[in-house]
């Protein structure tokens, strides 16, 4: 089934044709934000001089600390007044990652999920369960959005509150849900718990995103709750999930080429990888009004999968990320990079400058857990001042990050000294 | 004003080990230990002879140690001896945070009341008034 079979089956020549032409008009675009405009002129880059898609790897990357350096709004091209929402994502320290959109962006997005929920064989008699964040996280929102498109009656029930989610789900019948895969596992679980056989809620289809999981992971979800589970992909610098998506045949992800130019790196010399080879990927928004990125690096690892699709779809799929190429973590679908710990740790004197991150998987949920030596000089003599410490370290990094840690407050001395390799992040987790 | 030392430490085995061999060593005699934890961690107070130099060897060694004002008290070790102090704690408003106690060698019916409480100097006042003897460090320490 087809949302939009024109453009889904367009063929190669002209598909390309028309990335050519979406790409001179978002580099235009791009050209006249204060950020590009400077990083353009700094690098002597004239984007006249992009004559083909070819040309597009002589452009400049684009990083998640660019990004930060445009903040808040460096890289809009749209008058403040075009602007209809925004959506941010965590930062590499403090400041998050904005991105902006206007009224057609939301409506091109939405179509976007729409098209890649009925490449699933999703209607608009299915009921969607959405069971991602909303707020300022895209997962949410973004597939609320698409389903609704579709013309799906659309449950949005957000994360948490197991026994409510499966009330819902019972209740009203739902037939998808938008899960991250860890939570799809504790899920079962909890179904199990209540006596009912999870096959029997009735569920046929799981959207799976968020956070890295092995095709192990896919079987085990399928099997235990009896249902197609689909692979999303998408980032929030790139609108949000819609990026990527599976179709029925769920052999790789076809990434939306009439929205997106796809490419991958060495994610050491910026080189450019043939289709086939593993590398990170390199993703340009050619279709957003607001805010254009040009040549993101998306830091995930993956490659194309060069064979075509049975399904018809001209669209390049990609295969699941195989990890990163930076240090963030995915801790229950939410990303966090251990500088954003660090700078929370450095600003609170009565801790020291050691500190560990560990990970763990317990009932299929993910915990983290800070290991902080206490700093032998800021030492009250009474429980009082610990207690309150360990108060102060949650209530900030949950500030900051959104997942509430478990703090350890060790003794002096007690962990790997900060100079040369120590080992900061220990991820038990199995994926 | 008497003080005892406060311990950050692990609720791990050999914590208490490894405190009282660096007192031992230093020459440091201990009078009473308290130990109050908190799930992962806890906070030991021990009373010695010399609370200073004791603070000081448990710091060099890297140990999270600290010196806190405690009032110290002569009660009757006798039924009734706590009591006759407490009262005098209550009817005057004050809040013991942290107590023990322990009685004297070779010393007939006599024993200590130690505690912390906000405000050390108004509690000995109190308790001075009210008759009752309140030790100071020399006399504490040497016991």
């Amino acid at each position: 089934m087809f949302w939009n079979k024109d453009i889904e089956t367009l063929d190669r020549k002209a598909l390309e044709g028309l990335q050519f032409k979406k790409l001179s008009k978002a580099l235009g675009d791009a050209a006249s934000t204060p950020f590009y405009k400077k990083m353009f002129g700094e690098k002597g880059v004239s984007v006249e001089k992009i004559r083909s898609l070819e040309h597009l790897k002589d452009l400049p990357f684009t990083s998640k600390a660019d990004l930060r350096l445009s903040y808040p709004d460096g890289m809009v091209c749209v008058p403040r007044s075009e602007i209809v929402r925004l959506h941010a994502s965590s930062g590499t320290t403090g400041k998050s990652t904005v991105i902006f959109y206007t009224a057609q962006d939301i409506a091109d997005w939405a179509d976007l999920l729409a098209r890649s929920m009925m490449a699933t064989g999703a209607t608009r008699d299915d009921v969607l369960q959405n069971m991602m964040g909303y707020g300022l996280f895209t997962g949410g929102l973004g597939l609320h959005y698409g389903a609704e498109r579709l013309g799906c009656m659309v449950i949005p029930s957000s994360s948490g509150n197991s026994l409510k989610q499966i009330q819902l789900m019972q209740d009203f019948h739902t037939t998808v849900i938008h899960i991250t895969p860890s939570y799809a596992l504790h899920l079962a679980d909890v179904v199990a718990e209540q006596g009912i056989r999870p096959p029997d809620i009735g569920v046929k289809k799981a959207y799976l995103g968020a956070e890295p999981y092995s095709e192990e992971t896919r079987n085990k979800i399928q099997d235990q709750w009896g249902l197609d589970a689909y692979n999303s992909y998408g980032l929030s610098e790139m609108n949000g999930p819609g990026v990527a998506f599976e179709c029925e045949h769920r052999t790789g992800m076809h990434l939306w080429e009439d929205f997106y130019i796809m490419e991958i790196i060495n994610p050491d010399t910026g080189e450019r990888l043939p289709d086939g080879e593993e590398g990170e990927l390199v993703l340009t928004h050619i279709n957003r009004e607001a805010m254009p990125i040009i040549r993101y690096r998306t830091r995930d690892l993956t490659r194309i999968l060069p064979e075509t699709c049975p399904c018809g779809r001209v669209h390049r799929r990609i295969e699941r990320i195989k990890g990163r190429t930076d240090d963030m973590l995915i801790v229950g679908g939410v990303n966090v990079f251990p500088s954003q710990i660090e700078s929370v740790l450095m600003r609170i004197p009565e801790v020291g400058n050691n500190y560990q991150i560990v990970l763990d998987r317990k009932e299929n949920l993910d915990r983290l857990h800070i290991r902080v030596e206490l700093y032998s000089k800021m030492f009250q003599g009474d429980m009082e001042g610990i207690n309150a410490l360990k108060k102060k370290l949650v209530e900030e990094l949950r500030a900051l990050i959104t997942v509430n840690p478990r703090i350890e407050l060790l003794e002096p001395g007690s962990l790997p000294p900060s100079t040369g390799k120590a080992v900061r992040v220990i991820d038990n987790r199995k994926i | 004003m008497p003080q005892q030392i406060s311990v950050f430490a692990e609720n791990k085995p050999g914590k208490i080990e490894r405190i009282s061999g660096i007192l031992g060593s230093n020459g440091i005699n201990m009078r009473a230990i308290t130990i109050s934890d908190s799930g992962d961690y806890g906070i030991i107070k021990i009373l010695v002879d010399k609370p200073a130099d004791g603070c000081n060897a448990l710091k060099a060694e890297g140990i999270a140690a600290t010196l806190k004002d405690i009032v110290a008290i002569r009660i009757d070790d006798s039924p009734g001896g706590l009591h006759k102090a407490s009262a005098v704690l209550a009817s005057n408003g004050i809040n013991v945070e942290d107590a023990y106690g322990f009685t004297v060698r070779q010393s007939g019916n006599e024993a200590v009341f130690v505690f912390q409480v906000k405000d050390v100097r108004k509690t000995e006042q109190i308790l001075q008034g009210a008759g009752f003897s309140v030790l100071g460090d020399k006399e504490l320490y040497l016991l």
